[in-house]
């Protein structure tokens, strides 16, 4: 396990330094920050000459090593729009994701589980025509379409819900949660419905399709012939093993997520990681820019990390050739 | 385990109804007057009102300073902290203040302060250029000072609108880190950027950029005849447009700016809501590179192009009516505009001209545009290329963010390039000075002339313009630049955008509006 660990960690390291350089290449080509932050009117001169205060023309590999020196000790630079440390920009932001992803995640497993069995154990019944017939629509409607037309009915036209933002929030240390008050979940409701979108109906068809395939094998029809009780085959038996590449998915489909969170939280105007990136790139705000990447990549690497132990606890087999 | 999850979901519910319960009471703190939630597509990028010149920071400035004077909705100067002001020679502006006037931090507002407020603008990389013809503010006493000009300068009231006193007790000396309180830094922390004390309607009480600004009202605030009962304001940005517009229809703010064109009937049909709009002074233009095309050097080419383009049909197409096609750089009610000079579209006319110059067969030709810094703007291009097509004249067109698309204009990359312009200084002259006249790196002036379009006698009348302060003389010359630019198709005029506002039918919104586009909230009347 501990040789596990550090080859993860080495491995991260690495994806790390290629995120950042990949970064770097291309921070030229999204566009000249100056622009953004001086009035239109103001000579070139002056751009140039603050172009020269923020190192912005110093030659490539300068800037770079420059970059990656001050990262070592965690500054990954100030963000020219909020005049603050990049990082603590990004974490300030954080908590809201988080909870955007987290809530979606808990909507799509309590959801897809249930309609993926029900669907898998009776093929055939109307039920599970419509669910699957649903879940192609579903899937094929983009994520910010979806939430127009959740704003346009819960908000708009009925004035249940809240249209934008994330509401009442309250501060527990450095995180600031919109889970404990009744406005913030009110605002939560309809992103999180959306984000949870275009992940549920692939869920709902992974989970059915491989739940009938493990009710196909010998050991289920074993089962059958002992004369087991049909709960217990289908809730112990057959659904482990229709979990194992269920959680394999989750975890490459939880870097989707996030990059739907982009498309979610610029619609409902909730203040995320998303958001913030959407907002950096047509500022050219490129340290913040870099300073994205760089967290999501170490929430890549590490949830693929849990991902992969997680897999080993739920399947022996993997478990033992690791340790060879 | 079990036990263990019960114990946490229990923990959990009542931290919630603790938490609500305390929310509860935290609302009740009543605040002065009405509170009105407002929705904008940006927040103010700072609280130093001098590290940008933009829209935004303008109307920050409006909420949180106050002007010496400042423009009426029908363009007219009115006093604001500056009571009366007189010229007392040709140089020199006379200034009457307005005594009692505080500033948020307790502070009294004298002729120091104005003084001190120039020299700082007249540091500021964006506004610089501005106050470059003023030599700064004598003070005479408490009460009175004097703006002096280095050579005559007709346009010495408009810049005073500029002028927003800021506290110079307040931002002297040095904050905790050790910098002067009074440096204007754009990307970095500074004192003033977390801090102000203006002597405007309302101070800034929180704020978190990007998310929330919130604005109360200062107890001693001078302008006690306002109507204005706005004593709370809530800022949150609201980039997409789509939801900015549902914000205001589920009812979740109050107020609007800008209403995006396509839901201009849906947001003025809505039983809850009301639209205000009206031609804003933003040109949306094409310039014709000549140094790049030989063609262009040819006025009846540019002409011919000018002839080819249906203003009038985009504006009523794409711009779905919310534009004003235009046929010259300024809108009704500058100085330099002139009646006469309407929007051109004759299709025939622009073949025979092309015939004539002999590009019969047309050519070949790239354009540039953004796609996200003007209204409809990528369409708009789109539009354009297929009606010079007309003309036998392909046009390969590319399009991009605005993030990139400044240095690609800087650098002329391509034939054909769209701009936008609105004018600093409210004035005729602006739209001249950056957009046609000759390209001078030393004197700054051209400096968006990508068309490289240059007529010394532009030129000359512009400058003239300048240190002329009888307004009917400079209209004269003003309207005559417009005349030369027009004859010569200089550049392709489309249109002025349309400024908009929108918010709840209870709000008195027609009377704050005005078309610099500086809402002043402090007037605003909730019934």
């Amino acid at each position: 396990m501990f040789a596990f660990t550090v080859r993860r960690i080495a491995q991260g390291i690495f994806v790390m330094l290629v995120i950042s350089f990949l970064c770097f290449t291309i921070q030229h080509q999204i566009g000249d920050p100056v622009r953004d932050i001086v009035g239109i009117s103001v000579s070139t001169a002056e751009r140039e000459a603050l172009r020269d205060k923020m190192g912005l023309n110093d030659p490539f590999l300068t800037q770079y090593v420059r970059f990656l020196g001050k990262a070592v000790h965690g500054d990954v630079g100030m963000s020219f729009f909020f005049k603050k440390p990049a990082l603590s920009v990004i974490l300030a932001k954080a908590p809201a994701t988080l909870e955007l992803v987290f809530i979606s995640s808990i909507i799509i497993i309590f959801v897809s589980i249930p309609l993926g069995i029900y669907c898998a154990i009776n093929p055939r019944k109307i039920l599970s025509r419509i669910i699957m017939g649903l879940s192609i629509v579903g899937v094929s409607i983009p994520v910010f379409l979806t939430a127009i037309i959740l704003i346009y009915i819960f908000s708009v036209e009925l004035h249940w819900l809240p249209s934008y933002g994330r509401g009442q929030l309250v501060q527990i240390g450095p995180w600031r949660t919109g889970l404990l008050t009744l406005d913030g979940w009110k605002h939560l409701i309809l992103p999180s419905i959306a984000l949870s979108s275009i992940m549920l109906p692939l869920f709902i068809r992974l989970i059915r399709s491989q739940m009938m395939e493990v009710l196909e094998t010998d050991y289920i029809k074993f089962a059958w012939a002992k004369g087991l009780h049909r709960k217990r085959i289908w809730f112990v038996h057959a659904f482990k093993n229709t979990l194992l590449p269920v959680i394999t998915v989750g975890g490459v489909q939880l870097g989707t997520m996030i990059a739907f969170t982009i498309l979610t939280e610029t619609v409902f105007q909730w203040q995320g990681l998303g958001f913030l990136f959407i907002e950096a790139v047509e500022r050219a705000d490129t340290t913040l820019l870099v300073a994205y990447l760089m967290v999501v990549g170490v929430i890549f690497v590490v949830v693929n990390t849990l991902v992969d132990i997680v897999y080993g606890l739920v399947n022996p087999m993997v478990r033992i050739q690791g340790s060879k | 385990m079990k036990k263990f999850l019960w114990f946490i979901v229990g923990v959990i519910i009542i931290a919630v109804i603790v938490v609500m319960v305390t929310q509860k009471k935290g609302e009740e703190t009543a605040t002065l007057g009405k509170t009105l939630k407002l929705a904008m597509d940006a927040d103010p990028v700072s609280l130093d009102p001098h590290v940008q010149l933009s829209g935004g920071m303008l109307q920050y400035s409006h909420m949180v300073f106050d002007p010496l004077i400042r423009w009426t909705k029908d363009m007219q100067l009115e006093p604001r902290l500056a009571t009366k002001w007189e010229l007392i020679d040709e140089n020199t502006m006379r200034f009457y203040l307005r005594q009692g006037v505080k500033f948020h931090s307790g502070n009294p507002l004298t002729a120091k302060d104005v003084k001190w407020t120039v020299e700082r603008l007249k540091k500021s990389q964006d506004f610089k250029g501005l106050f470059e013809p003023f030599v700064g503010v004598n003070v005479i006493d408490d009460y009175t000072c004097d703006l002096v000009t280095k050579k005559p300068y007709s346009l010495v009231l408009s810049m005073a609108t500029y002028i927003f006193p800021m506290d110079s007790v307040f931002y002297t000396g040095t904050d905790e880190t050790g910098n002067p309180k009074d440096a204007i830094v754009k990307t970095g922390p500074s004192f003033a950027l977390n801090h102000e004390s203006g002597t405007g309607k309302y101070m800034v009480t929180k704020r978190e950029q990007g998310v929330e600004t919130v604005f109360e009202q200062f107890a001693d605030y001078w302008d006690t005849a306002s109507p204005g009962n706005v004593g709370k304001i809530i800022l949150t940005p609201i980039k997409n447009d789509a939801t900015r517009v549902a914000a205001l229809l589920s009812g979740d703010v109050d107020f609007i700016m800008p209403v995006p064109p396509q839901d201009y009937e849906r947001v003025a049909t809505s039983e809850n809501s009301q639209l205000i709009a009206m031609p804003g002074s933003r040109i949306i233009t094409f310039q014709l590179n000549q140094n790049r095309r030989a063609e262009f050097k040819d006025a009846r080419v540019r002409l011919a192009i000018v002839y080819a383009i249906n203003n009038e049909g985009i504006v009523e197409s794409i711009m779905k009516g919310t534009a004003t096609a235009a046929g010259q750089q300024a809108p009704e009610g500058f100085a330099g505009y002139k009646a006469t000079l309407t929007p051109r579209y004759d299709l025939e006319k622009a073949q025979a001209l092309m015939k004539e110059a002999g590009y019969e067969n047309g050519f070949t030709c790239s354009m540039i545009a953004p796609n996200n810094r003007y209204v409809n703007d990528e369409k708009i291009a789109e539009a354009v290329v297929s009606m010079l097509a007309r003309i036998n004249i392909k046009v390969n067109l590319q399009t991009m963010p605005k993030a990139q698309y400044w240095d690609q204009f800087d650098a002329q990359v391509a034939d054909i390039q769209m701009i936008g312009w609105h004018p600093d200084t409210e004035d005729s002259a602006n739209y001249s000075e950056f957009l046609v006249m000759c390209p001078n790196k030393e004197t700054g002036y051209g400096q968006y002339n990508s068309g490289n379009y240059c007529n010394t006698k532009v030129d000359e009348l512009v400058l003239a313009s300048q240190p002329e302060t009888d307004q009917v003389k400079r209209s004269a010359m003003l309207q005559e630049v417009e005349q030369i630019l027009y004859d010569e198709a200089a550049y392709v005029p489309l249109h002025w955008e349309n400024l908009s506002w929108a918010g709840k039918k209870n709000l008195n919104i027609e009377p704050i509006v005005n078309v610099m586009n500086f809402p002043y909230f402090g007037d605003m009347v909730i019934e």
